[in-house]
């Protein structure tokens, strides 16, 4: 038999975990639609804006960071309650919630949160910069606003997880999902959008905002997955 | 090991399903739950796995050691769905659940084999008949090695060979210590195997 887990434990959690990170990430990609929804939603948003704006460049440009990180967001909310209906439709939800004595399931759900942001958002953090010029912003504020996706996403990944678990159950559970999160992930946009003006603003601080949306992120991906695992356990019928 | 039931009482919804329920299930026995349709078969193997809470009652499992100290670590469930994904092979899903659950006595390709879906690990589970996917699903109990196997309907959409094949399966499965724990309308034909009969409001 090949391949038998030896060592430490962490050793053997860790390759159960890269296991089910490479199964979701493969799905994502097999099964196909996730991640272009994602961004073309999202290039839809961002394309809309001038219309409505009017082809006022500078003012185009000044609200740049916030449409894209609005636009980032709403793109993020779309994809999330496939997080665990995908697997209860078919069984697999059962095993892995039968899988905690062996791995806690807090743990599973990062994992599988992890494989949707890399998976389903990632591209939209990629694509922004382009988006960003549709706003006619300046580099630096392009590049800003692409570190401050980058660092701010997986924080809307892991307030949604719990969403996603809480509303596994429901037949059209995602507008509901997406009820349930967006306010939690008011504080994340917040920070996120100051940080990236305070990028080119000049008397506003980049430094401090951004070290609170990474705080924000480490802080989530804890809360968020326990508090999932919680929803998860629970929600078994 | 032992599984130990005393008095157990299941509920859906605040529904009382079946309520005093005792056995007592030891390595290498069989128990068979039989009943109509809505006796509660289904609700008692998930409240035995863990995924619904007992609603009275004790389980236990006795003698489980370091590795299997809840039923939920020494089970298989096997349940009315294949929790296989229709998007990758049969062989990404069967090694995924090894990976995912440890390792077993049978390789991905032994398990196939054991249950004549040999050569066609290859192909998208999506691709299989009915009766294909749940063999696949089968070989998914002997990829990774558990002392319990809780099985729901194991034997629908199985022809009759696969059924004969299953058969000789299980009664191999308890010869070697295992134990198994099904819920059926239909014989399974593992011999020496106890029935457990739930009636309507039991």
């Amino acid at each position: 038999m090949a391949g038998r887990p030896e060592g430490g434990a962490l050793a053997k959690a860790s390759q159960i975990m890269v296991a089910l990170f490479l199964r979701d990430i493969r799905l994502n990609i097999r099964a196909g639609g996730g991640a272009l929804t994602g961004i073309i939603f999202f290039l839809a948003v961002i394309a809309t804006i001038p219309f409505g704006v009017g082809p006022d460049l500078k003012l185009l440009a000044r609200i740049g960071p916030a449409i894209l990180w609005i636009g980032a967001l709403l793109s993020c909310l779309l994809g999330l309650d496939r997080l665990f209906q995908a697997d209860r439709e078919d069984g697999s939800l059962d095993l892995l919630v039968l899988g905690n004595d062996r791995h806690m399931l807090a743990l599973t759900v990062l994992v599988k949160c992890l494989a949707h942001w890399a998976g389903s958002v990632l591209p939209l953090v990629i694509a922004a910069p382009l988006l960003g010029l549709f706003m006619n912003m300046e580099p630096l504020a392009i590049g800003a606003t692409a570190l401050t996706l980058l660092v701010g996403t997986p924080a809307i990944t892991f307030i949604g997880a719990a969403g996603a678990a809480v509303a596994v159950a429901l037949p059209r559970g995602g507008l509901l999902i997406s009820v349930l999160v967006l306010p939690l992930t008011i504080p994340v946009l917040i920070f996120g959008v100051s940080a990236s003006y305070g990028a080119t603003a000049d008397p506003d601080p980049f430094l401090q905002p951004f070290l609170i949306l990474a705080a924000l992120t480490l802080f989530l991906a804890v809360v968020g997955p326990v508090a999932a695992a919680l929803a998860l356990r629970h929600g078994t019928d | 090991m032992r599984l130990i039931a005393e008095n157990l009482g299941g509920e859906r919804g605040g529904e009382p399903v079946f309520s005093g329920v005792d056995f007592a299930l030891a390595q290498g026995q069989a128990l068979i739950v039989t009943g109509r349709n809505g006796s509660g078969k289904s609700t008692l193997l998930r409240v035995v796995a863990g995924l619904l809470p007992a609603a009275q009652g004790r389980l236990l499992i006795e003698g489980g050691g370091e590795d299997f100290p809840t039923v939920a670590a020494a089970c298989h469930y096997l349940g009315h769905l294949n929790a296989m994904k229709t998007a990758l092979s049969v062989t990404e899903n069967l090694r995924f659940w090894r990976d995912f659950s440890g390792p077993g006595l049978s390789s991905v390709d032994e398990a196939l084999d054991t249950v004549g879906l040999g050569g066609i690990g290859h192909l998208p589970f999506g691709y299989l008949s009915t009766g294909q996917r749940r063999r696949a699903a089968i070989a998914k109990l002997l990829v990774s090695q558990r002392p319990l196997w809780l099985l729901d309907e194991p034997t629908s959409g199985l022809d009759k060979a696969s059924e004969a094949r299953f058969s000789a399966l299980m009664t191999r499965y308890c010869e070697g210590g295992g134990m198994i724990l099904a819920a059926t309308h239909l014989p399974l034909g593992i011999a020496g195997a106890k029935e457990l009969a739930m009636r309507v409001g039991h």
